[in-house]
């Protein structure tokens, strides 16, 4: 018998066709299998009985990063094979359905060969894998074949390429296959790019010690590094830098070594051990900054990273005195390096040798540099875990999560797969998103993070990641999907490439785009209540929209509610400024007066006063009430970061505890039939209590969390609809998600959030795709 | 002032106010139209319109009246005109005080007068009340563009230098203060003038200028966005060398504006190949009303035509074109 096997999903890249071989082999069959467009398509002959082993055995033991979405068979008429089982060349094809992998951290096995005096792949900077290694971030275009990836111009030496043949090695197909003899090389060069002669990852290390600052080309891009314990030389990469307080992340070797630093969760050490190597925001323990002083200042958290490269693992074996084997992985140690983006101001992560050298002359004492080309930048990962949630939330995703697909469900009240669109983004954080169909499912493939497109460099990335991301997914879109605001770039270039493909370009209001983005990934197509609680976005209404409750049914949005608007004094600026919103509240609080007397050490109080007296454009955005109780308590009465405010204000009432509030805080109005959230009361008793700032800090937001809590209600009370999802920036405070959890679940209402995308605008593109799937449905 | 049959004395009066103050033989001859001779010597015709609305009507620096002058007078120039005759026309909402017309026909015919360029012809308009907003001035003017000059964006080229004739963002910021009731401690001036002097004196030294504009509604963001997009080429100005004042910056800072996005109504921007620049930038600093002239940046090659500015921090901003007011983004 003869039977033809097509496999979708996450196939390729992850050690697929030799698993197959593997199975085919051991069970006597002949045919062949190879990676095409729509992922692995395999021909077996032999017994019934092997082949019924084959299907099955296929999936039970698929390698660890496969993920099989679809598997067709078809049987065929019996051929003369050659007697044994061959991998064929893959077949290139102009529109496809496969999948690419991300790039994953270094496996065990891997590790134990790293560490082996003796292996011949012993301290080897790019030893990898079929489980692990480069995907992404080296891949030109699919199906996945070394050709097609910056390996390409490294030949297999005799013992590599017996390795990528022997169907019975860990190394069988891996693409990026690679050692001492034929692969990568590293090298460590000076400030002024001259080759520093010796072992660089020694010499590198010393650098460090003295508390130098290095260089380091990562998978996705290149870290600014330097000793996280060494306050001066943190002090001088700040400067360097320009980063005057935007915390900096860390590497330490493993888990041990956080005790002192940080506490942690079982789910927390999963989510810093997974393979796609994120940094985890954990809670710092007293005594965290003493150690790591300037690197994470004022704040409550703490951004931390373990190893995910060969690289990085062979710095800390240096500091740990190059011990043979495995065991040291496991023990504590004292090396904490500050891993920063390598990227001047805002800029694209630095992922290009040439470009590093010459951007990075100024800020950097070495660089750590090798010859295996990073295709696609993508930035670390930021996640972390909010108390009694059982999932982890994105800030970042970028490296080890992209590009992997967000199943979706049909549109159409599900009755067909929706169609491909292409979604843009936003501004700020932007990331894009493609979706894919065929047949009745579909996915959603969002970008790595790319950056705020005020930057000419980002705006450049964007387009060039839309043209790579189409080029990996071999797919044509039916619509572009864009913000409401005309002047982004992004909604420029869509407007511009709708117009180039002759498709039909969508506006999707900022907010519906927010809730979209958890609907999607719930694969939830009914409608339900949206929470948006947001900075500024454009609403439909030409205003400034930011905490809003929302009916959302598909492509159709209706506003239910609204935060009673406050002034923004001078638009964007007000953003920056949290005391000008605290003078926004003394005016919508009808106390003018004291606007002079409570920021007399502001210039422009006076001014602002004034403007304020005449009226300004007004915004309903709860980010911008988060900036002005921070200017009413005084604690950040400029940001040098964007969110700064709202971290200050969030970490102190993290350091008061739990606070009972005694009674409401808010009134819940009837504005033109819109269900107004009154917070002057809220406002008002942070003005007026004695109490210490920190208490305050905590009143504000029990106070708040009480007060959306009773909206939504009034909310499902009205509409008969109990799911509320909940999007927006605003959802990263970690007292307002768990407090607001807590309190829904109280009122019998169910409350989704975002797990896979960011809440904040790094979700935007996968809730614009999913409503323009929906509008072109309707 | 009144509309219809009651105002038929008014239109009378307003015309002697006009031809009193206007003050040539072309009014005082008393025709619907105004023969002129043909000027002397070749070259082109050039004709350009511009209807002024603004608010408030009169502003530290000026007024609408002399603002419609310039206002018409620049655009002649800015073709490489000089302009030689001007047409107003007034739309008057009824009610409108006749003293503050007065006031405002007296500015115009001091600006005409000064800019040497006579007010040939002209037309009044009484609409009822709530139909307009005061007072609303069309001028329209007629110059001769002298042979060998032919400005256009087009052919802007990658390596030309930008530049602008001096300060930024007066005009825009004086209103806006006023609007907004804003006291600073130092009074910024509406920088409304005539310029066509100014561009003579250029022309005739530089002849190879490719173009000039007015920045007025935009600023000067807006006319880079312009001209990257007739000339497919990019532009990269440099944040540190663009001339505005410090009390223009800190009220821009105060009410949220960005300045290159403010209205000037006295400025130019320039755009000439890079090896006239220091030249034209030296005749520009010696004519009083380019004193505080720059070389602010240059045209690239850039096939997204993005006009991006070199912040005093180091990167790239984008400098966008807005389709309307700057409405905020931060999220
Ligand atoms: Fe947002
Ligand atoms: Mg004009
Ligand atoms: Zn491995
Ligand atoms: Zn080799």
């Amino acid at each position: 018998m003869r039977e033809r096997l097509s496999l979708r999903g996450l196939v390729q890249g992850v050690g697929f066709r030799p698993h197959v071989h593997r199975l085919a082999s051991e069970l006597g069959l002949s045919g062949w299998v190879r990676n095409d467009a729509n992922g692995v398509t395999l021909e077996a002959q032999g017994s019934a009985s092997a082949l019924q082993a084959l299907r099955t055995r296929l999936l039970r033991e698929a390698p660890v990063h496969a993920r099989i979405e679809a598997c067709e068979s078809e049987a065929l008429a019996p051929t003369p094979d050659s007697s044994a089982f061959e991998i064929r060349q893959s077949e290139a094809a102009s529109s496809g359905q496969a999948a690419i992998g991300a790039d994953t951290c270094t496996c065990p096995a891997c590790l134990a060969e790293l560490f082996e005096p003796g292996n011949r792949r012993y301290r080897y900077a790019f030893i990898n894998c079929t489980d692990c290694g480069p995907r992404y971030s080296i891949a030109e275009a699919l199906p996945w074949d070394r050709a097609r990836t910056s390996m390409a111009g490294f030949a297999l030496c005799p013992d590599c390429a017996a390795e990528y043949e022997a169907p019975a090695k860990r190394r069988f197909h891996a693409e990026p296959n690679a050692c001492p003899v034929c692969g990568p090389q590293l090298h460590l060069l000076d400030a002024q790019g001259q080759a520093v002669a010796g072992d660089a990852i020694a010499a590198s290390l010393a650098l460090i010690q003295r508390g130098g600052i290095v260089a380091i080309k990562s998978l996705g891009g290149f870290h600014l590094a330097c000793d996280a314990r060494n306050a001066a030389a943190v002090a001088r990469l700040r400067a360097r830098k320009q980063r005057e307080e935007k915390p900096f992340a860390v590497m330490l070797a493993n888990v041990a070594s956080l005790a002192t630093l940080a506490e942690i969760s079982r789910a927390e050490q999963a989510d810093l051990q997974s393979t796609a190597r994120p940094i985890v925001l954990l809670r710092k323990r007293v005594g965290a900054d003493a150690q790591l002083t300037g690197v994470a200042p004022d704040l409550a958290w703490l951004g931390v990273m373990l190893p995910g490269t060969p690289l990085h693992y062979l710095l800390f074996h240096d500091a740990a005195g190059r011990p043979p084997g495995s065991a040291w992985l496991d023990q504590a140690q004292s090396l904490a390096l500050v891993m920063t983006s390598a990227n001047v101001h805002g800029e694209p992560l630095i992922s290009d040798n040439t470009e590093a050298l010459a951007q990075l002359a100024d800020i950097t004492d070495a660089f750590l540099i090798h010859d295996r080309d990073i295709v696609i930048r993508c930035d670390d990962s930021v996640l972390r875990r909010l108390p009694g949630s059982d999932h982890a939330q994105f800030i970042r995703r970028a490296r080890g999560y992209t590009p992997a697909a967000i199943p979706l469900t049909g549109a159409g009240a599900g009755t067909r797969a929706g169609a491909n669109v292409l979604a843009v983004g936003g501004y700020y954080k932007n990331t894009l998103c493609f979706t894919r169909s065929s047949g009745t499912r579909s996915e959603a493939f969002l970008s790595q993070h790319i950056g705020d497109l005020d930057r000419v460099a980002n705006c450049r990335a964007l387009e060039a990641a839309v043209n790579h991301l189409q080029q990996l997914l071999q797919v044509k879109p039916q619509a572009i999907a864009h913000d409401l605001h005309p002047d982004f770039f992004s909604t420029q270039l869509a407007l511009r490439l709708a117009a180039q493909w002759q498709v039909p370009a969508i506006a999707v209001q900022h907010h519906h785009a927010h809730i979209a983005a958890v609907l999607a990934e719930h694969q939830l197509d009914e409608p339900v209540l949206g929470l948006a609680l947001d900075g500024v976005g454009l609403g439909s209404d030409g205003s400034a929209w930011g905490g809003e409750l929302l009916r959302v049914d598909g492509a159709h949005v209706e506003r239910l509610g609204h935060l009673q608007p406050i002034a923004l004094p001078g638009g964007d600026r007000a953003a920056r400024d949290p005391w000008r919103m605290g003078a926004a509240a003394l005016a919508q609080l009808g106390r003018h007066a004291e606007i002079r007397t409570r920021f007399a050490d502001q210039s422009g109080a006076a001014l602002l006063a004034q403007m304020l007296e005449r009226g300004t454009p007004m915004t309903t955005s709860m980010g911008r009430y988060f900036d002005a109780a921070a200017g009413l308590l005084g604690i950040q009465p400029q940001m040098s970061f964007e969110g700064q405010a709202a971290m200050r204000l969030e970490g102190l009432a993290a350091s008061y505890g739990t606070l009972q509030l005694r009674s409401p805080l808010h009134e819940i109005e009837n504005a033109d039939g819109l269900l107004q959230l009154n917070l002057a009361a809220t406002l008002n008793a942070l003005l007026d209590s004695t109490l210490p700032v920190a208490q305050r800090a905590a009143l504000f937001h029990a106070a708040l969390i009480e007060a959306l809590a009773e909206w939504a209600q009034a909310a499902a009370d009205a509409s008969g609809i109990r799911t509320l999802a909940c999007a927006g920036g605003c959802f990263l405070n970690a007292i307002l998600a768990s407090g607001l959890r807590a309190a829904l679940a109280r009122r019998g209402l169910r409350m989704l959030e975002a797990r896979l995308a960011p809440s904040n605008d790094g979700g935007l593109a996968l809730g614009q795709a999913w409503v323009a799937q929906r509008a072109l449905a309707d | 002032m009144s509309h219809g049959s009651g105002g038929r004395a008014m239109a009378q009066l307003i015309h002697e106010l006009f031809v009193t103050h206007f003050d040539n033989d072309y009014l005082r001859a008393q025709n619907d139209g105004a023969c002129f001779p043909l000027p002397a010597g070749s070259g082109r015709m050039v004709m350009a319109t511009d209807s002024h609305v603004v608010s408030p009507l009169f502003f530290p620096g000026g007024d609408i009246g002399c603002l419609a002058v310039h206002g018409t007078v620049n655009d002649v120039a800015m073709a490489g005109g000089r302009p030689l005759y001007l047409s107003a026309g007034f739309i008057l909402e009824e009610g409108f005080p006749l003293a503050d017309l007065k006031r405002i026909v007296i500015s115009m015919a001091q600006a005409a007068k000064e800019a040497g360029v006579p007010i040939i012809t002209g037309d009044t308009k009484v609409v009822e009340k709530g139909k307009g907003d005061g007072v609303f001035i069309n001028t329209t003017g007629i110059g001769i563009v002298p042979p060998g000059i032919d400005l256009a964006p087009s052919k802007i080229r990658a390596g030309d230098a930008i530049l602008v004739s001096g300060m930024l963002g007066d005009h825009g910021v004086a209103i806006m203060s006023l609007r907004e009731n804003l006291s600073f401690d130092t009074a910024i001036q509406s920088d409304t003038a005539a310029l066509h002097d100014l561009v003579a004196t250029m022309l005739a030294a530089v002849p190879e200028i490719r173009t000039l504009r007015d920045p007025t509604r935009g600023g000067l963001a807006t006319v880079l966005n312009e001209f990257a997009l007739a000339a497919r080429c990019g532009m990269l100005i440099r944040e540190p060398v663009i001339p505005i004042r410090p009390a223009v910056n800190a009220a821009c800072e105060l009410l949220g504006l960005d300045p290159l996005y403010v209205a000037n109504e006295g400025k130019l921007v320039a755009i000439c190949p890079a090896e006239r620049a220091t030249e034209l930038l030296a005749l520009m600093r010696a004519h009083p009303l380019g004193a505080d002239a720059a070389i602010i940046g240059e045209v690239i090659e850039d096939a997204n035509h993005f006009v991006q500015m070199e912040t005093a921090f180091g990167g790239r901003r984008m400098v966008d074109w807005l389709s309307g007011e700057q409405l905020p983004r931060i999220c």
